[in-house]
């Protein structure tokens, strides 16, 4: 990934990953102190303040335990409980986002100088994944509208592209011989949902910065659509006039659509998409709950779409 | 069946109870573990994939019994009954959970399953040849149907394909296992086709005799 000069920041003020990566492995390599204490290697969960939404649910809360240990995030590995096992590999600090595109200020955005200029929220968000479980996850971020803040997308920006970092020497899922998946991981969003409140980038969870396992530093979480929707580990966001091919449309076009919302109406080839199972509800004996349109975001989103078939638009 | 020729390893196997015995370990453990809640965050699907994955494996073992006596020396016919029986149970628990907790015997959702979704059809369709299999296991099927139970149980060889290919199926994306399964069943059943012909003309009557 090449790392370009940005507009609005002084170049002194970042520093290009490579080179801070680069400077870590000498430095480690040299035996000098700790390299991590110098450059704030972002290993341990940190607390992390947030204020109260009003778009959190008061459904109980999946246990953190569940919600940090049962994850799909293949860059780790295709078990649920790879991530867990193989995340603490990557280094997460420090980090920077290449905001590129159809924008105005283009620029590769230091995370901590983008956290610098948004108060962090409490969402607690129900998550639905598309192979029928479900979630509540107390997730806390910002609006993804604060990056349109920032970048000042042009008229012709349509849509919203997103990637996940490539690092096959920390993501061991990115070395398996076998094709997982196209990476970059990639996602997306149409503008109106990119920009709806609910979306948000999210930096922590249950009152800490995000474990590696949930996508640290940075992801997204999108609540009406399916879990995979919520890219993890994001390093560029792109503005862009085209609509992005998803990595899971090119893995399997018949089976996962760009939107991907939440449907029990729509099912999907492989899983019942009508009733889901709840994480941490019931052990063995769990019942399946109806799953709900827009996983019961409909009230806020279900206007997004008005006029379109979503079967179609799946 | 087992041929006196080698009665002296035969000695020192275990005997077949014990097959049985051992073999349910696996089941019993993952029902306890999940009556205690300490299956991970999705204990009903652990269990579930648990079991259809020791079935499959319980197919798997069933079908190199013959490729390991006749190129390997090793004769394990006498635990191949058990082995075909216990992939059978554990199918049948399988499907059990299936049934039981994941669908809450919601029949018209289970039937749609059936129909709608391949890796069912085809995991139903498995499971649905092993039963004749299951039912004609034992003594008295085998002088009955004299060289029709030789027939009838090559359903295994369709069976186990069906199986590693459900397993295929329902995973995304290209994760090893299910590939590394479907490889084996594959080998497996070339060995059928391959091994006779490799044979010296006078081995090969005394080979199909042996199935
Ligand atoms: C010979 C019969 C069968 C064998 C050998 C078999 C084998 C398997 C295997 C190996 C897995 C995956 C385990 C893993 O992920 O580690 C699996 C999963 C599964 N099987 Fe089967 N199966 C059989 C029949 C059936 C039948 C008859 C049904 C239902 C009608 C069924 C439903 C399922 C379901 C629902 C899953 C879990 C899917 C998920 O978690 O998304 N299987 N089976």
């Amino acid at each position: 990934m090449l790392i370009g000069r940005t507009q609005d920041i002084a170049p002194s003020e970042i520093t290009p990953k490579q080179a801070w990566l680069d400077r870590r492995r000498f430095l480690g390599a040299a035996g000098g102190l700790g390299a991590g204490l110098i450059l704030g290697h972002g290993a341990g969960a940190a607390p992390l303040s947030a204020a109260p939404s009003a778009f959190s649910t008061d459904e109980p809360k999946t246990p953190k335990e569940d919600v940090t240990s049962y994850n799909n995030f293949y860059e780790f590995g295709t078990g649920k409980s790879d991530p867990k096992a193989n995340a603490g590999a990557l280094t997460t600090s420090p980090w920077s986002i290449k905001v590129d595109g159809l924008v105005n200020k283009p620029g590769e955005y230091a995370l901590e100088d983008i956290l610098k200029g948004v108060s962090l929220e409490e969402r607690v968000y129900r998550m639905r994944c598309v192979e029928g479980w479900s979630m509540v996850i107390p997730w806390i971020g910002f609006p993804l509208s604060e990056i349109a803040k920032r970048a000042e997308p042009q008229g012709s920006a349509k849509y919203v592209r997103f990637e996940t970092l490539v690092r096959p020497a920390e993501m061991s899922g990115q070395r398996s011989i076998l094709p997982i998946l196209d990476w970059p991981y990639v996602e997306g969003l149409r503008m109106d949902e990119a920009m709806h409140p609910l979306t948000i980038l999210a930096t922590g969870l249950y009152g800490e910065t995000l474990p590696n396992q949930n996508g640290a530093p940075v992801r997204l979480v999108v609540p009406w659509k399916y879990g995979f929707k919520g890219i993890k580990s994001i390093v560029r966001i792109s503005f862009v006039e085209a609509q992005p091919r998803t990595s899971w449309m090119i893995s399997s076009p018949r089976e996962y659509g760009f939107f991907a919302n939440v449907n029990p109406a729509v099912d999907h080839p492989r899983w019942s998409q009508k009733t889901e199972r709840r994480i941490g509800e019931g052990g063995i004996f769990v019942k399946r709950r109806e799953t709900l349109p827009f996983n019961g975001y409909a009230d806020q989103v279900a206007s997004l779409y008005s006029g379109m078939d979503l079967k179609t638009f799946f | 069946m087992a041929g006196a020729r080698h009665e002296g390893l035969t000695r020192v196997l275990p005997p077949v109870w014990l097959v049985y015995l051992i073999g349910f370990v696996p089941a019993v453990a993952y029902f306890t573990l999940g009556i205690m809640d300490r299956l991970g965050a999705d204990p009903q699907n652990v269990l579930e994939r648990a079991l259809g994955l020791w079935a499959l494996r319980f197919l798997v073992a069933g079908l190199a019994v013959t490729p390991l006596r006749r190129s390997f020396g090793l004769n394990l016919v006498r635990y191949r009954r058990a082995i075909g029986l216990l992939a059978f149970w554990y199918a049948c628990l399988h499907l059990t959970v299936y049934l039981v907790l994941d669908q809450g015997l919601d029949g018209a959702a289970i039937w749609a399953d059936i129909l709608k979704r391949p890796y069912i059809t085809v995991g139903m369709a498995a499971f649905t040849l092993l039963v004749p299999l299951a039912a004609t296991s034992n003594a008295f099927s085998i002088r009955r149907l004299g060289a029709g139970w030789n027939r009838l149980h090559k359903l295994v060889y369709p069976a186990a394909l069906l199986a590693a290919l459900h397993f295929l199926m329902l995973v995304k994306a290209w994760p090893p296992e299910p590939l590394i399964y479907l490889a084996l069943v594959a080998a497996l059943l070339a060995y059928r086709i391959v091994e006779p012909r490799l044979r010296k003309p006078g081995a090969r009557g005394r080979a199909a005799q042996a199935r």
